[in-house]
């Protein structure tokens, strides 16, 4: 017997009865969404972001090399999407447009429908996301509903910047991967 | 290993050890608060161990689901009946891929089946990417807690390893400067390296997706930079539906930490193109722990590490001392299915105080298991041993009254009449660092007789 | 409840040894509060020790006993939530005797539960003008619910802390650690010496930091550890079981 089959077998062996799956049931929520999303950005240690801002931002020359996955802010865009997803290590900013928020916990969902390359949000030194406030969901029993069964390789939900707290427990932010998150809510 | 023994030693540097607890204490405040945030936090934790309950009764077809969709999305599945096999696995891949170097993220489960070891001696650089794993990997040690493995080190220790191994400034030991430190060494090693490990947190079987959270964002830096990803999992990480996937992730990161959820939380389903994803199923004594009734819901584990933080035995013995892969009260119930014998002071290092329950989001009830722990463990030491006698004779004493009544004479008569060096002698283990109760001229039954009851 | 219920008294053997007047307290008390209460002669120890050391399966001939020796009350009140966890949920099963076994664990009630959910006594009145502390003991709490533990989101209650509600003079401490061990934990005293103590001085600090000068506590092992080191480091707090506080308000 290969081990799959002693696997399975050894499982089968044991006849347990079946223990029924509960339905999650619909969770009440109170909070105003925007708010308690934009505080959770905050919490994580991200920071929301006007538009102004960001135009500044991108204006005052402080990142280099800037990549803009989204469309609104191409112009801005100086860094071509490279072959081999390596050389997106000189990356300095990146722009990328997320597909929804969480209210509850801040976390925004992208997939590779957005990303260009998988690493992108992460090898960036500093990321910038943009939420259409409209398809901001309360938790995370709403979010899964939205994904539904959609079809993606890979699909991550980001809620800050890069940290750890792995030296005496003193946060630290930008461990390996972007070194801030920006969020501007459209 | 003795819990005991390890425990007093950890207790001897008495500053240490009060930071040590007070730290955790503060996680598990953390934790307190976030999880009162949230109106429905029991009823989360109930529908996950129904979910937990309903996956360990159907463990088999989850399997079997979960192999058939991951594989129709381009991973290759593979099965470990042991940690043995698990490495083999792992080497072959690499061997295949004539990988010498390696980047792996957190992944208790490889800490189990000791693979850093293994493929250091099949010559292959290991790179543990998780900041606190990297450190213990620096000092060749083991983490000390599952989700915070650096806990028990402090930072001018830390800044002393650092300097020695990427020649930061001695006696720099600012966590920030330390972090970045490692932030640029670890660049590197993400750039260069062609596999990357991961472990997993959830795997789903109605998509054949699996899920894995971090704060760091060091597991998404190995293995999308990476050609290969090899990513291992116990057999008991699987839940049915995706859907779940809201219930386990609203709970886990706020039992962790407090937060209300990791920062990195990522779902691969396919690789992308031109690369490879592994999964490799692992046994290693867990159907035969499913097979252990009252001990198989601690299948349910999330690996969260709540139960360590607010336990007040690890909490002031530190990992070390539980001389287990998983340490703390989970450990505690894991670890004597896996080797009875030396872990047999585990169930005993806890006075069932029964925190490490109502903090579980799944629900486990450790402390239960831990006085299940105990009874298998007694019978399977020999029966003539002293401590079993001396169990016997009292079983005896108390199911006879009269029995009783003279025995509790002769012990508060000799209380009376020996003298305190005897009592308090250090063979009096109780008496070392604590003092007896005064004693009363009668006990109650002899006032009671004595009012004219009998 | 009717006045006509006979109520067994249940004292824990190292109560009956080493702390009588909480066993009288306990007696008193209920009596005052109008209860038929005797006191069984032949009771011994209800085996939590060996249960608690790995030895459930030695104690099938004192668990016997126990059932024997109670089982013609209406009531078993203890003043023990460690003792009555261990009779309702952890004796073992007596084979052949079980709904025999069940009917008894069913009449088993730690005293301030008893008071609260079977006297339906909400609080009583009293005068005690002091800083005390209350001592949580974790099998009572979490074992029996006897309040709630400080992991869970529910409600926060405490049925010992209630019944003193209403005593005047009486000022709570308030705890930086609400719920946490004090070490004792049976043998676990003894054969983790070095934790055990250090998590009972803990416990002391934080009462002791927070200026309390008495601690009141549900179970007398919890407290012959915790007293047991105070006295050791002439710390001065005090301590008493809530049956004596209880017993002492009511004339
Ligand atoms: S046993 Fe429960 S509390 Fe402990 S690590 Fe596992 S899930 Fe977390």
């Amino acid at each position: 017997m290969n081990s799959r089959e002693q696997i399975l077998s050894d499982i089968r062996i044991l006849k347990i009865d079946n223990s029924e799956l509960p339905a999650i049931p619909q969770f009440e929520y109170e909070a105003d969404i925007i708010e308690s999303f934009k505080t959770s950005i905050t919490t994580n240690k991200g920071e929301i972001i006007s538009e102004e801002a960001l135009m500044d931002l991108l204006e005052s020359g402080e990142f280099v090399n800037v990549y803009s996955a989204s469309e609104s802010y191409s112009k801005h865009s100086n860094f071509g999407l490279p072959e081999d997803p390596h050389e997106l290590k000189n990356l300095d900013l990146a722009i990328i447009e997320g597909d929804f928020g969480v209210g509850e916990n801040g976390a925004i969902w992208l997939d590779d429908s957005k990303l260009g390359h998988r690493v992108l949000p992460f090898i960036t030194e500093h990321l910038v996301i943009v939420v259409d406030k409209t398809t901001l969901v309360p938790n995370m029993h709403e979010a899964y509903k939205r994904i539904g069964q959609a079809h993606s390789g890979f699909g991550v939900f980001i809620a800050g910047p890069s940290k750890t707290a792995d030296i005496e427990q003193s946060l630290v932010i930008g461990a390996h991967g972007a070194k801030s998150l920006r969020v501007l809510l459209v | 290993m003795n819990h005991p023994v390890q425990a007093a030693k950890f207790l001897e540097d008495k500053s240490n050890a009060k930071w040590h607890d007070e730290t955790l204490w503060f996680v598990r405040d953390k934790r307190d608060l976030s999880s009162k945030s949230i109106p429905e936090w029991e009823k989360l934790r109930e529908l996950a161990s129904g979910i937990k309950d309903n996956v360990l009764s159907n463990l088999d077809s989850y399997l079997v689901e979960f192999e058939k969709n991951a594989t129709k999305n381009g991973i290759k599945i593979h099965w470990a009946k042991d940690a043995e096999e698990h490495n083999q696995i792992v080497l072959s891949i690499l061997e295949e891929k004539d990988c010498k170097a390696i980047v792996k993220s957190k992944s208790i489960l490889t800490e189990e089946c000791h693979l850093n070891l293994y493929l250091e001696e099949n010559g292959v650089e290991v790179v543990d990417t998780d900041l606190g794993e990297r450190i213990v990997q620096f000092l060749n040690q083991p983490p000390s807690h599952i989700v915070l493995p650096a806990i028990h080190l402090k930072k001018e220790h830390i800044s002393e390893i650092f300097h020695e191994k990427l020649q930061t400034e001695k006696g720099n030991n600012d966590p920030y400067y330390l972090t970045q430190a490692a932030r640029k060494h670890l660049r590197e090693k993400f750039l260069a390296a062609k596999v990357a490990i991961t472990g997993v947190n959830f795997g789903v079987a109605e998509t054949g997706e699996f899920v894995v959270c971090t704060n760091e964002g060091n597991a998404d830096m190995g293995v999308h930079l990476a050609d290969t990803h090899i990513a291992c999992m116990g057999i008991e990480k699987l839940i049915p539906k995706r859907e779940h996937l809201g219930v386990f992730l609203r709970l886990l990161a706020r039992s962790a930490t407090g937060q209300s959820i990791t920062n990195y939380n990522s779902h691969f389903r396919s690789p992308s193109e031109g690369k490879e994803i592994h999964i490799i199923l692992l046994d290693n004594g867990r159907t035969k722990q499913l097979g252990r009734e009252k001990f198989r819901n601690s299948l349910k584990c999330i690996r969260c590490g709540a139960c360590m933080n607010t336990c007040p035995i690890y909490r002031r013995s530190g990992g070390y001392s539980y001389g287990s892969v998983v340490p703390g009260p989970i450990g505690s119930i894991l670890s004597p299915g896996i080797d009875l014998k030396k872990h047999s002071t585990l169930p005993f290092a806890s006075t069932l105080c029964g925190s490490c329950s109502d903090v579980c989001p799944v629900k486990i009830n450790i402390h239960e298991q831990l006085y299940e722990w105990r009874q298998e463990i007694t019978k399977a030491q020999s029966s003539i041993n002293a401590k079993s006698i001396a169990m016997k004779i009292a079983n005896g004493i108390f199911s006879t009254p009269f029995a009783y009544k003279i025995s509790g004479q002769i012990m508060r008569g000799s209380l009376k009449i020996l003298p305190e060096s005897v009592t308090y002698s250090n063979l009096n283990t109780w008496g070392k660092e604590r003092d007896l109760p005064e004693l009363p001229k009668q006990s109650f039954k002899d006032w009671y007789k004595n009012k004219g009851n009998e | 409840m009717s006045i006509n219920k006979k109520v067994g008294l249940f004292i824990p053997c190292y109560v009956d040894q080493f702390y009588p007047n909480v066993a009288i307290s306990t007696l008193e008390l209920l009596q005052k509060l109008g209860c038929n209460v005797s006191y069984p002669m032949n009771q011994t120890c209800c085996g939590q020790p060996m249960a608690n050391a790995g030895y459930e399966r030695d104690t099938v001939a004192t668990t016997q006993h126990f059932l024997d020796t109670f089982e013609s009350f209406d009531y078993i009140v203890c003043p023990s939530g460690s003792c009555v966890h261990h009779v309702r949920d952890h004796a073992p099963c007596i084979e052949g005797k079980e709904t025999f076994q069940k009917d008894i664990q069913h009449k088993v009630y730690e005293l301030t539960e008893f008071i609260t959910d079977i006297l339906k006594i909400t609080d009583i009145k009293g005068t005690y003008p002091h800083r005390v502390g209350f001592h949580s003991s974790c099998h009572g709490q979490r074992g029996l619910r006897l309040a709630s533990s400080s992991e869970l989101n529910q409600p926060v209650f405490n049925k010992a802390k209630q019944l003193l509600a209403k005593f005047e003079g009486l000022e709570w401490v308030e705890l930086s650690r609400k719920d946490e061990c004090c070490g004792f934990g049976g043998t676990f005293a003894v054969t983790e010496e070095a934790l055990s103590v250090q998590m009972g001085k803990d416990r002391l600090q934080d009462h002791i930091s927070k200026d309390a000068e008495i601690i009141i506590g549900g179970d007398m092992s919890c407290i012959m550890h915790l007293s047991g080191i105070a006295s050791r480091n002439k710390q001065a707090i005090k301590f008493k079981h809530i049956a004596e506080v209880l017993n002492e308000a009511i004339i």
